[in-house]
């Protein structure tokens, strides 16, 4: 039974990291209509910052973990700009593929700067766990953490996009971009914002993800990008709930299936539930189905 | 106007931001070799993954060599350029990249760095009587019946069956977890050998998982799985990145694991960032020790940091063995720029046969036919964040 406890509250941890880096990919599909799959990629930029902060210029962990929102927010208005916003008329497939060239370009880019070798991340939490049921289960400080901010992150974003002007241009955007234009939204700006806001995430994320699982390389963000990208279709791509529940439950199915049926197929269950989401509901568990007006 | 002027700004900010941290590390990329090559050269071709997960091995083999090639040549006499392509670890790529530096006139290939790559890679050397010398490709499948294929690293099967031998003969655990990637010949094939081994010498093996890929795998699974057992030691025959990842879920979860690693496990104490008191006590079995105070290694290691801004791992020495391994051939047998790849591919097969080298990686080194080296992989414990002979 604390096995199962255990294992439960890995997949709670790890499913809130997936959570938080699928809000991400979920704003700006939902906004942008578009997948950005350098999404993955920003995440391990925001950790070699907060890294460089830490290890290298000896800040303390909350100037890294500043630094690193910071840079990765520049980053994303930045990439919008140069990468996306050219191509806002083009077909979703080049922009996809503008998306996968903007990725390789990250990996390569940190290989350049930081080297192929991997680094140690410092972690931000306090390392240690809380033993509860004498010394049968233990929770470590990063879990709690993790969960706890991905609760926060999620929280925050409902509000800001249920209840503040910029949320409301966001809905508009995102429901019919000529006609939120025409009634005087500005589109472009409000783009820009989603992807500020998304690449905030994707730092907070870097920084979590590394604390809890501490190996940092140029291609550190490319497997659970694409594993966040599961988890946002599978809670219904375009919903923020639906991305905090999907990342979750993905964590949860992730270490479960590791732990009683094998450890080998980790990564096929994951991709598995894609295939299983697509089949079955193929808009999500929370996505809503939009019916075309003719 | 004022947009444009904005942008630009953001754009200088974040490049003087990155410049600012890089200085340091800046150094540790791979720098094209080849930019001043002496005339009448011989051509040495390098293959392995430069960029992607496996960067740091790939690197490591390139750099190895370079600096073996820049020391032969300061001396005057034989030339050498080092050619070197990038694979990222994958056989179709590597064969391309094969392809590439036949076509440049490539004369011998040091390398490629990993075992799946190298495979393809020996086929078609094998094929067209290139001489093949890896300094990392440790699988048996890169020899197996290619009589023109050797290696400069100790084979995985022997690596496996001598860290079970470690193991029990030093009575380092009673029972015992093995943690590999299946997704890797290198490290399926340590296990292998490790397993019957075990089987064979009465060596009780309670948990037996594994993971699929390099990058920053969750163990939890895994090591509750060996906590569960009742382990005392976890055997790991894998590389030393998620070694990092293992030692710190570890010990967060304040499971106490003993560890025992194999070659793949050296560089771990240079991981920066990494805090080593994680691997305070664990072992290991490696041909290279960095921190070994004779000439050759410190001479090597100092080399190496000036110029790459790292310490070098067993697959840059391995590689710095294999450069002089060559080097020496050369000498013996008279090879120039103008000898063609395959005269050098019939002269080298007899003379590996009865050559005998003294290198980084082992002292008194032989080769049988089949291209497997012998040479003694020695046990090594991580004591104050170095390591230590055993006993």
């Amino acid at each position: 039974m604390t096995m199962f406890l255990s294992n439960l509250i890995s997949g709670l941890s790890l499913g809130s990291v997936y959570a938080i880096i699928a809000l991400g990919y979920t704003m700006v599909y939902g906004i942008a209509k578009m997948l950005n799959f350098a999404h993955g990629d920003i995440i391990m930029v925001g950790a070699y910052i907060c890294f460089t902060c830490l290890y290298s210029l000896g800040l303390p962990p909350a100037a890294g973990i500043l630094a690193s929102v910071v840079v990765c927010t520049l980053l994303g208005i930045l990439i919008e700009r140069l990468a996306y916003k050219p191509l806002r008329q083009a077909t979703s497939l080049a922009v996809l593929i503008t998306a996968i060239g903007v990725s390789y370009f990250l990996q390569n880019l940190a290989q350049m700067i930081w080297g192929a070798n991997p680094k140690s991340f410092q972690t931000v939490i306090p390392a240690g766990n809380l033993s509860l049921l004498g010394g049968e289960l233990k929770i470590s400080y990063v879990s709690m953490v993790t969960i706890a901010a991905s609760v926060v992150v999620m929280v925050a974003l409902s509000l800001f996009v249920g209840r503040t002007k910029m949320g409301r241009a966001m809905r508009c955007v995102s429901e019919d971009k000529g006609a939120a234009q025409l009634m005087g939204v500005n589109v472009n700006l409000t783009i820009s914002v989603t992807f500020a806001i998304g690449s905030a995430l994707a730092a907070i994320a870097g920084v979590l993800m590394c604390s809890a699982y501490p190996t940092l390389k140029p291609t550190t963000g490319a497997m659970p990008g694409i594993k966040a990208f599961t988890a946002a279709v599978f809670g219904g791509i375009g919903s923020i709930p639906g991305a905090m529940l999907g990342g979750i439950l993905l964590g949860v199915i992730e270490i479960l299936g590791r732990a009683y049926v094998s450890t080998e197929l980790g990564d096929a269950f994951v991709f598995a539930v894609l295939i299983l989401v697509l089949l079955i509901k193929p808009t999500g568990l929370l996505g809503k189905k939009i019916h075309e007006k003719v | 106007m004022k947009k444009v002027f904005a942008l630009v700004m953001a754009l200088v900010m974040v490049l003087g931001m990155f410049a600012g941290c890089s200085a340091k590390d800046a150094a540790t990329a791979t720098e094209a070799p080849n930019a001043a090559a002496p005339a009448g050269a011989i051509k040495v071709g390098a293959i392995g993954p430069l960029t992607g997960d496996y960067a740091i091995y790939g690197s490591a083999v390139a750099n190895g060599i370079q600096i073996a090639i820049d020391e032969i040549n300061a001396k005057g006499g034989l030339q050498f350029e080092l050619l070197s392509e990038d694979d990222q670890g994958d056989p179709t790529m590597a064969v391309n990249a094969y392809n590439v530096e036949m076509e440049k006139g490539v004369q011998v290939l040091l390398g490629t760095t990993t075992s799946g790559a190298c495979a393809a890679v020996a086929a078609e050397a094998n094929k067209e009587r290139v001489f093949l010398l890896t300094p990392s490709a440790s699988n048996p499948v890169v020899n197996e019946g290619k009589d023109n294929v050797y290696q400069v690293c100790f084979t995985d099967p022997n690596q496996g069956a001598s860290s079970a031998q470690t193991i029990k003969s030093l009575g380092l655990g009673t029972k015992i977890a093995v943690i590999w990637n299946n997704a890797q010949d290198y490290s399926s094939s340590i296990y292998q050998s490790f397993m019957a081994k075990a089987k064979e010498i009465g060596l009780e093996v309670v948990s037996d998982t594994t993971f699929s890929d390099d990058g920053n795998a969750d163990f939890s699974a895994q090591l509750l799985d060996a906590s569960e057992a009742g382990a005392d030691l976890v055997f790991l025959p894998i590389y030393y990145t998620p070694v990092v990842a293992i030692m710190q879920q570890s010990d967060a979860a304040g499971y106490g694991f003993k560890f025992f690693g194999v070659d793949g496990m050296d560089g771990l104490l240079a991981v920066e960032g990494f805090n080593t008191a994680l691997a305070e006590g664990s072992y290991m079995l490696t041909p290279f020790d960095a921190n070994k105070s004779d000439d050759l290694t410190s001479g090597f290691v100092s080399t190496y940091e000036a110029k790459y801004g790292v310490t070098p791992n067993q697959f840059a020495a391995d590689a710095y063995d294999a450069m002089y391994i060559f080097y020496a051939a050369c000498q013996d047998l008279g090879f120039t720029s103008e000898t063609s790849p395959q005269d050098i591919c019939e002269a080298m097969i007899p003379w590996m046969q009865s050559y005998t080298y003294t290198g980084l990686t082992g002292e008194g080194m032989v080769w049988t036919a089949d291209g497997c080296v012998s040479k003694i992989a020695t046990a090594y414990v991580i004591k104050d964040g170095a390591y230590a002979s055993v006993g």
